[in-house]
């Protein structure tokens, strides 16, 4: 390591902060009025917003390097984003940080054909990689519900989903390699077009870091030849438990979906209700099961898929056997977060995981919880990986419904864990489930995470407060046996 | 409990300043410089199967569980780990059979199906481990879904026991193909055989796993194997689209899978030379061999081109320069006791992710329990 950074209580005044970065970057790349600054006050984590002290824009991985040099070496913060998606406020500006925002970078600096990768700038949006190469056949397979927007490096940082990917995997399955500018400034790569790395997997754990690790300046990603064509079904069941078993039946059958998905009663409603794409409306819950491959791979196992929904009772089934109408399937599942949220002012959505056939009890407690806390809750889930997305309806404008709704979350999050799941299955910790991260893990387990923040990140500059309950001084850390001496964040909104 | 024993042992080895080794079935235990300076931990009592539900898509095992018994059980199960482990009992001259699933993961052993299916690392779930600092902690989950935390399972596969002893591991399984078989093109040269994959592998076949047996390894002639794995209709539909843009011939049953063994075992790499594990871009594998011109004796390439298992004559042999030239690395995999104490293990890493891996490595392993003199550089220099 090189000279530390200056204490954090000496930090240089806002005036010197935004003249450095002045110096660093072109006119258009430092953002410090107040009316620039509050369009990044906020991510897709809508109740908490904080101002950041300056937003900063660069352009080049050497300006990414130039940035953070200067502000380790005066203890300043920093909070890196890219399109300002995360749902779980992952972007939150800091009072007293520099926000680092990658949406400049957005080029595509290589696209290898013959070993299927792409080599992206972060701030490129998940879905122009599908559409740069989708002429030769190709596609990016992580496809999260907001991919028009979202950026290749939020995905990185957060460890992206979709709903693709029991099939094809989630982000970490698809980088190859990344670009990393580190806190003082120091620039590596990690992985590159191979299939495998030598010694630590440092790559591994970039992906879903959260921004805490490092500023990824350059992805490589595989892409994937585009499947033939794909099938899709709709399915109604009279019973939660008939829809979970003809999942798992699925699943224990030897077929693995491209896509399988479930919504519940109120989520049926609120989508038919939206986009009135003929949804049954008389049952308990629905599945959209999408094969894809070949013609007649599809056609076989469409045939076996709905084999497996009669025989649990499935009581609609319908077929898509155009485009147009597979693309009608998907319509109101897609739309189901919009849909949800005309039910009520606003909505709050959770993110956990659960062991598939505990399904059904975790439903039945929601809906327990739902009548003690008085709100309405709608349910659409990934049902063959498990991750449940409860959309809590409440209405901020009620005084202390929004911190009801928070409560009502985390008990579905708390009971999540209990039935040996987890806090989040695609959404990121960020700020809003750090405070629940003991529930899933001991002090011992947070602290071996916590010691890789250390040796990357040494002085806790990089977007700190998000992930971490507590942090303490890595100093502290290093020691073998560490008694109390816990540090809370006087400097970081508690909500 | 064993866990509190092997704890113990941990952490007095660390208070005392000694070095200890872990080892599952010792199948890979002539990987590395020969080393005298630690007292080996055993995994074996780490045995047997947690928890298994294949509906739910995940297995819990003791990481001292041979890799045979868990594979078995998700055979008759219709389910598999589809990074296709292997054994390395055989690359060393000994029988299968020793290799645990803790070894494997440790090693990050991946197979053929890693082209289409990921690799080891993709695959560990979540685990429960003793770091060097003899504290129990745990890492992901038992769920295929999870993003809670840094993905500790990552840096885990693959870090060859230099952070902590895995003690148990949920990895993530599939469903087992109902058929497979391979379209086996005949005569191509490296270049040739390379350039086909490629652009075979850039269509919508899905194929599960790509290899090329040069002249005089599996058969006199030079065979290309396209592997085709999944639903009898799609399989057929598939061979035959590849059949009409490839030609060559369809194999199956026996035949087939003597073929692709030979990639595990590396039967044909068997005489006892240097062998070199190389892995870079699949399309420019071919320049691997051909730049090592007289070095390089035999040599067999999966992944599409992008792994070469190549034996060499020679142990000044230039082949981290090569593969370097064409942005791959190399990994000294067997060679005599006298090569190994010379030549590292692992490739060089670039000296800021060296001292980001040992920074990493020091927060599991602070005194140093795990390091050891048998992979040279990287996270292990002191």
């Amino acid at each position: 390591m090189a000279t530390g950074p200056a204490l954090a209580n000496s930090a240089p005044p806002r005036d010197a902060i935004v003249a450095a970065m002045r110096d660093i970057l072109p006119a258009d790349g430092v953002v410090d009025d107040a009316a620039g600054l509050r369009s990044y006050e906020s991510d897709g984590l809508t109740a908490y917003r904080q101002v950041p002290l300056v937003a900063v824009l660069p352009e080049t991985t050497a300006q990414v390097a130039a940035i953070l040099r200067w502000c380790h070496a005066r203890g300043v913060k920093v909070v890196p984003r890219g399109s300002g998606t995360s749902l779980s406020g992952g972007a939150l500006p800091l009072a007293d940080g520099v926000l680092l925002v990658l949406s400049k970078m957005r080029a595509i600096l290589d696209i290898d054909y013959a070993n299927r990768v792409a080599v992206l700038q972060p701030g490129i949006a998940n879905l122009a990689v599908t559409q740069a190469v989708e002429a030769e056949g190709f596609y990016y397979a992580p496809d999260p519900s907001s991919q028009i927007i979202c950026s290749i490096g939020g995905n990185v940082a957060e460890n992206s989903g979709g709903v693709h990917c029991l099939k094809y995997g989630i982000t970490t399955n698809n980088v190859l390699g990344v670009e990393l500018v580190l806190m003082d400034g120091e620039t590596v790569r990690l992985g590159g077009t191979l299939l495998e790395q030598q010694g630590l997997d440092l790559l591994g754990l970039i992906v879903g870091s959260e921004g805490l690790l490092g500023i990824v300046t350059e992805v490589t990603v595989r892409i994937l030849p585009k499947p033939q064509t794909a099938r899709a079904l709709l399915l109604g069941f009279a019973t939660i438990e008939h829809a979970s078993q003809f999942v798992a039946d699925v699943i224990s059958g030897g077929i693995i979906p491209a896509g399988m998905e479930m919504m519940d009663r109120p989520a049926i409603h609120a989508a038919e209700a939206f986009v009135g794409r003929g949804y049954p409306l008389d049952v308990e819950a629905l599945v959209i099961a999408e094969l894809d491959g070949p013609a007649v791979e599809c056609q076989h196992l469409v045939d076996e898929v709905a084999a497996i929904a009669g025989r649990n009772h499935a009581v609609s089934t319908r077929v898509s056997h155009s485009e147009e109408e597979r693309l009608s399937f998907w319509a109101g599942r897609k739309a189901a977060f919009p849909a949800v949220g005309r039910l009520a002012p606003d909505y709050y959505c959770m993110d956990g995981t659960i062991p598939r056939h505990r399904l059904a009890e975790v439903l039945q407690r929601i809906a327990a919880l739902s009548s003690e806390y008085g709100l309405g809750v709608a349910n659409v889930f990934h049902a063959g990986d498990g991750n449940l997305h409860p959309l809590i309806l409440y209405d901020a404008n009620r005084p202390g419904e929004l911190e009801r709704a928070e409560e009502f979350g985390a008990d579905i999050l708390r009971l999540c864990v209990e039935v040996g799941g987890v806090l989040t299955g695609e959404h990121g910790v960020g700020v809003e489930k750090r405070d629940l991260m003991p529930v899933m893990f001991t002090q011992t387990d947070l602290d071996h995470q916590q010691r890789v923040k250390c040796a990357f990140d040494p002085e806790l500059l990089l977007n700190p407060g998000k992930v971490f309950p507590t942090l303490r001084r890595c100093a502290e850390l290093g020691r073998v046996h560490v008694h109390g001496g816990r540090l809370a964040f006087p400097d970081i909104p508690r909500f | 409990m064993e866990t509190e024993r092997l704890q113990r042992a941990i952490a007095d080895a660390g208070r005392e300043g000694r070095r200890l080794e872990i080892r599952g079935g010792g199948s890979k235990r002539a990987i590395g410089a020969p080393r005298d300076d630690a007292a080996i931990l055993d995994t074996s009592a780490c045995r047997g199967i947690l928890a298994y539900d294949p509906a739910e898509l995940v297995v819990t095992v003791g990481a001292g569980t041979p890799l045979v018994e868990v594979e078995q059980l998700l055979a008759d199960n219709g389910q598999m780990l589809a990074f296709e482990p292997f054994d390395h009992g055989p690359i060393f001259g000994e029988p299968e059979g020793k290799a645990t699933i803790g070894g494997v993961v440790a090693a990050g052993v991946s197979g053929s199906r890693r082209l289409s299916a990921g690799a080891a690392r993709d695959h560990l779930l979540g685990f429960r481990a003793i770091s060097g600092r003899g504290e129990a902690f745990v890492g992901g989950a038992k769920v295929v879904k999870n993003v809670t935390g840094y993905d500790l399972p990552k840096v885990m596969a693959g870090s060859w026991g230099r952070l902590a002893l895995l003690t148990e591991l949920s990895l993530k399984v599939l469903p087992a193909p109902r058929e497979r078989a391979s379209l086996m093109l005949e005569g191509l040269t490296d270049a040739e055989a390379i350039g086909t994959l490629s652009r075979a592998l850039g269509g919508d076949c899905d194929i599960a796993a790509a290899a090329h047996f040069p002249q005089g390894t599996a058969r006199a002639d030079a065979v290309t194997l396209m592997r085709l794995e999944g639903f009898g209709p799609s399989v057929e539909a598939r061979l035959a689209a590849l059949t009409q843009d490839y030609g060559g011939a369809v194999l199956r049953g026996e035949e087939e899978r003597a073929l692709w063994e030979k990639l595990k075992t590396l039967e044909p790499l068997a005489d006892g030379a240097l062998l070199w594990r190389i892995v870079v871009p699949p399309s420019l594998g071919w320049r691997v061999p051909k730049g090592l011109d007289g070095f390089a004796r035999r040599w067999l390439y999966d992944w599409g081109g992008g792994l070469i298992w190549l034996t060499a004559s020679d142990p000044e042999a230039p082949v981290r320069r090569v593969a370097e030239s064409v942005g791959g690395h190399a990994m000294l995999v067997r060679a005599a006791p006298d090569v190994r104490t010379f030549v590292d293990t692992f490739h060089p890493e670039a000296p800021a992710v060296a001292a980001l891996s040992r920074r990493v490595a020091a927060g599991f392993d602070p005194a140093g329990v795990f390091a050891s003199a048998r992979f040279a550089g990287g996270a292990d220099a002191h």
